[in-house]
């Protein structure tokens, strides 16, 4: 056997990348960059240069929301088209005329409280989303010192979902007001439209609610804050463009029956 | 559910770990995993389910067309109402989960991340959800030929008021209730998959991998998953109103006085219009969203197998996204005989038209790649080329049918089957099997196997026969259309009079058999000749031809060293630590003295900066 040591593999090609934190003692640093991307090994490293940053896993996310949002806005597009298609459409009797039987709804006032109710949830959604990212307790966090933003965004957040459970509340109310007045969601043209327009609004909004509940759990479950701030920056923006849609199908069933 | 990976220092190389630090993975782990390479597959299996079903369906089919006497085992003749359930089911299956499914969800998750740089997709749990969704609004699909009355018979589009109403036919009930429940899945998975594919896109490229060195498979996805967004979620409402309509007393498509089977709807006036508005404007996205990765594939693989650039990259990327754009205003055209202002009909007819323009543009970029290229005559480009063959073919006959005056004529014969058959079929399936001839390798390789070549010979057996039959099937439906053979109809002949000047229908089917009978020869030719594929593709998994890491001298990033599983097949492709930077466009070959060299997109070969500024 000749007396040379052969050097393994790994030793042949040992290199220390100093533009990526590796000091050399053969553990990453904790800065690893590797497991950037919110953990699921995805490489930084491949990413263009403004693409690394602590957020970006979170800026992910917010362009998730942003195409479902997109998307779910095409299903009211449509849905609004349909309102106002049905709304021309008339048919000719048998006496050969044309009829058109569209019936206005009048729509029950609480709905005018309603919708104040949303935007102040609104409000209070943003102030919780900007408690997120309020970078002293951000900084705390990371050092260790409490929780800081757990504690200054849990009440914004228990303040909008019971702003929100109001607005529902308020809806459901809508809807027995109506009832009581005999316009069901049968009775006709202009009502299927109120109720089915009103119902789809709030099964999105009680789908808000959920990922509410799943944020204000998520504040005390999750150990990342990227991930605490997602959840919350995900449902606020869902619940903005809620709030959003919501004032343009209020107008449209308030003004344009 | 990613799986274990142990803490690696940069000096245990992933790709140099030795098999005993591999952990096999458990068989769930395979099954529910969000490994977009294994997903890609999945969505792949189930498009090839979905196309032996949907190719068994329209051989019945044909085979009722000209033996109507014919029993099927084990059930008997076909009845008329089954023939319309076999249309519906035929056309359901083959666009949604196949011809939607399998190059953008399929293709789109084994292929795209790697061909931007990206390990994962932008998000994994997501996109498992999608595939899991998608898979059982096929199976509740299936489900609905199990059930009292069979599967719905008002065809893919589903029009009421036929379909708003449960007595209107044996498959109108609960079969068309689950029909629609299958395809409101399939718009939430399809939308969930192009949010994923979209950010993807926009999030996760690699350093360098500018806008514009995208490979055009690249845009061709992204344009899809665009058009996606936009019409699955109106398909989606549109289907909600119809189920309303036909278990909550509505009338959002149903017309007053409106008689159907002795039931007659004396509620509010509503309009069927309503929903062919609704519908094709889902509609004729969902035909681009079927073809535009095929056409993105087409140019990248012409050009790589010529060893030349893509010719007019740009205007590439411009006429893809014209297409998706222009799709979008088109949906009129198929409504020219069901009733539209006449205003509207000119206006439809000139977006219709005017497609031609970035489809030539396209067209001509395709042959100008090729021009004088002496290209390598592999099976995938021998696909690609047979795709630039289908679309133009295919694609003639379309401006005859946006002219209102020829489309009212043409419209419900079989003129209009030939014409979405050849160019959106056939095109759409030739783009798949130029895809999966090409990245064979890496198929395998996602599923831990040694990378391997699918069989060149068989291959060219396969595309020639698959050629010459898809002509064969849908060039003479054309001419049968011409002669006025209408569409949807289940049987030609029976009709009283068939030989007399009695009946000029009966005249006019009976004259179409001879026609038909070779259709429905040349489609038997056609389904035997992709036994030659599927043998091919079983023998080549195990038995294939050892593949080199770059078998195509491909210059895109799927063949990536770090991204493609070659040399470590069980590793997981995101523990790799080594950095994938682009530095230049796809598709650089050069001719020099000594030979044709190529530049990977990977490759710094000039010292330069990643970033073009």
């Amino acid at each position: 056997m000749p007396a040379t040591i052969t050097p393994n593999k790994t030793d042949a090609e040992r290199h220390r990348r100093i533009d990526d934190h590796d000091n050399g003692s053969g553990k990453r640093p904790p800065t690893d960059k590797r497991t950037g991307g919110g953990g699921d090994n995805d490489n930084w490293n491949d990413r263009s240069r403004g693409r690394r940053g602590p957020n970006e896993r979170l800026h992910r996310y917010r362009m998730g929301v942003f195409f479902a949002l997109a998307s779910d806005l095409m299903f009211f597009v449509a849905i609004v088209s349909t309102f106002f298609v049905n709304q021309a459409t008339g048919h000719i009797n048998p006496y050969n005329q044309y009829v058109n039987d569209w019936v206005p709804t009048t729509i029950p006032p609480i709905l005018w409280l309603n919708t104040a109710v949303l935007l102040l949830s609104s409000v209070t959604m943003e102030i919780a989303r900007r408690q997120m990212f309020r970078e002293n307790d951000v900084m705390d966090e990371w050092l260790g010192l409490g929780k800081p933003i757990t504690r200054r965004t849990r009440p914004w957040l228990s303040a909008t979902l019971a702003l929100g459970l109001v607005f529902l509340t308020g809806q459901w109310i809508a809807w027995r007001q109506l009832a009581l007045q005999h316009v069901y969601f049968r009775t006709n043209q202009s009502s299927h439209f109120f109720y089915l327009i009103t119902g789809v609004h709030a099964v999105h909004l009680f789908l808000g609610i959920t990922a509410l509940i799943a944020a204000f759990i998520g504040l005390y479950v999750s150990h990342s804050l990227e991930t605490r701030q997602i959840l919350v920056d995900s449902t606020a923006w869902y619940w903005h463009a809620m709030g959003i849609l919501w004032i343009f199908l209020f107008a449209l069933l308030a003004f344009f029956q | 559910m990613t799986p274990h990976q142990p803490n690696l220092t940069p000096q245990q190389h992933p790709r140099h770990a030795d098999a005993s630090s591999r952990q096999r993975r458990s068989l769930l782990g395979h099954i529910f995993t969000t490994d977009h390479r294994i997903i890609g597959l999945q969505y792949l299996t189930l498009a090839l389910i979905s196309v032996a079903i949907g190719t068994t369906l329209s051989l019945l089919m044909r085979i009722h067309l000209v033996w109507p006497g014919w029993p099927l085992p084990l059930h008997g003749l076909i009845l008329p109402e089954e023939y319309l359930a076999l249309v519906t089911i035929h056309g359901t299956i083959m666009l949604f989960f196949v011809l939607t499914t399998a190059p953008q969800a399929g293709f789109g998750n084994l292929i795209l991340p790697s061909q931007i740089g990206a390990r994962q997709m932008a998000f994994p749990l997501l996109n498992a959800a999608s595939f899991w969704l998608t898979a059982i609004a096929l199976f509740t699909l299936l489900s609905s030929t199990f059930v009292p009355g069979g599967a719905a018979i008002s065809g893919w589009t589903a029009y009421p008021p036929l379909s708003a109403v449960p007595s209107a036919g044996p498959g109108q009930a609960l079969g068309m209730d689950l029909w629609l429940l299958s395809i409101a899945l399939f718009a939430i998975a399809s939308t969930a998959n192009s949010i994923n594919t979209l950010t993807t896109i926009i999030r996760s490229r690699c350093d360098g991998m500018t806008w514009e060195r995208l490979p055009l498979t690249v845009w061709g996805w992204f344009t899809a998953a665009l058009l996606s967004i936009i019409a699955f979620s109106v398909l989606l409402a549109a289907i909600l109103l119809l189920l309303c309509d036909r278990h909550a007393s509505t009338s959002f498509f149903l017309p007053t006085g409106d008689l159907i089977n002795g039931v007659l709807h004396t509620g509010s006036s509503g309009s069927p219009l309503l929903w062919l508005h609704l519908f094709w404007f889902f509609g004729h996205p969902e035909v681009y969203i079927a073809i535009l990765p095929g056409m993105g594939l087409t140019s990248m693989l012409l050009a790589n197998f010529s060893h030349r650039r893509v010719f007019a990259y740009r205007t590439m990327v411009t006429t893809t996204l014209l297409i998706g754009f222009l799709g979008i205003l088109v949906w009129g055209h198929h409504m020219f005989v069901s009733g539209l202002n006449p205003f509207a009909t000119t206006a439809f007819s000139i977006s219709s038209i005017a497609i031609a323009i970035p489809a030539s543009a396209k067209v001509l970029s395709w042959l100008a790649t090729i021009w004088r290229a002496k290209p390598q005559y592999a099976t995938a480009m021998l696909f690609s080329l047979g795709f630039v063959s289908l679309f133009i073919t295919g694609g003639l006959s379309g401006p005859i049918l946006a002219q209102p005056i020829l489309d009212q004529y043409l419209y419900n014969t079989f003129f209009v089957v030939a014409h979405f058959h050849l160019i959106m079929a056939m095109a759409g399936v030739f783009g798949l099997y130029a895809a999966t001839y090409y990245w064979f390798p890496l198929i395998t390789a996602a599923l831990g196997l040694p990378p391997r070549l699918m069989s060149e010979r068989l291959g060219r057996w396969h595309f020639w026969l698959t050629f010459l039959a898809a002509y064969a099937v849908f060039l003479p439906m054309h001419l049968a259309g011409l002669a006025g053979e209408p569409r949807q109809y289940a049987q030609l002949t029976g009709i009283p009079g068939a030989n007399g000047a009695l009946s000029p229908t009966g005249a006019l089917l009976a004259h179409a058999i001879p026609s038909n009978l070779h259709t429905t020869y040349s489609a038997f030719f056609l389904a035997a000749a992709q036994f030659i594929f599927l043998f091919n593709l079983v023998y080549s998994l195990r038995r294939g031809a050892p593949a080199s890491e770059n078998p195509w001298q491909a210059t895109t990033l799927e063949w990536h060293p770090f991204l493609n599983k070659f040399a470590n097949p069980l590793t997981p492709i995101s523990a790799s630590d080594d950095q994938i930077t682009v530095y230049r466009a796809p598709c650089e070959y050069h001719s020099t003295s000594i030979g044709d060299t190529f530049l990977p997109q990977w490759i710094n070969s000039t010292p330069v900066n990643p970033k073009p500024e």
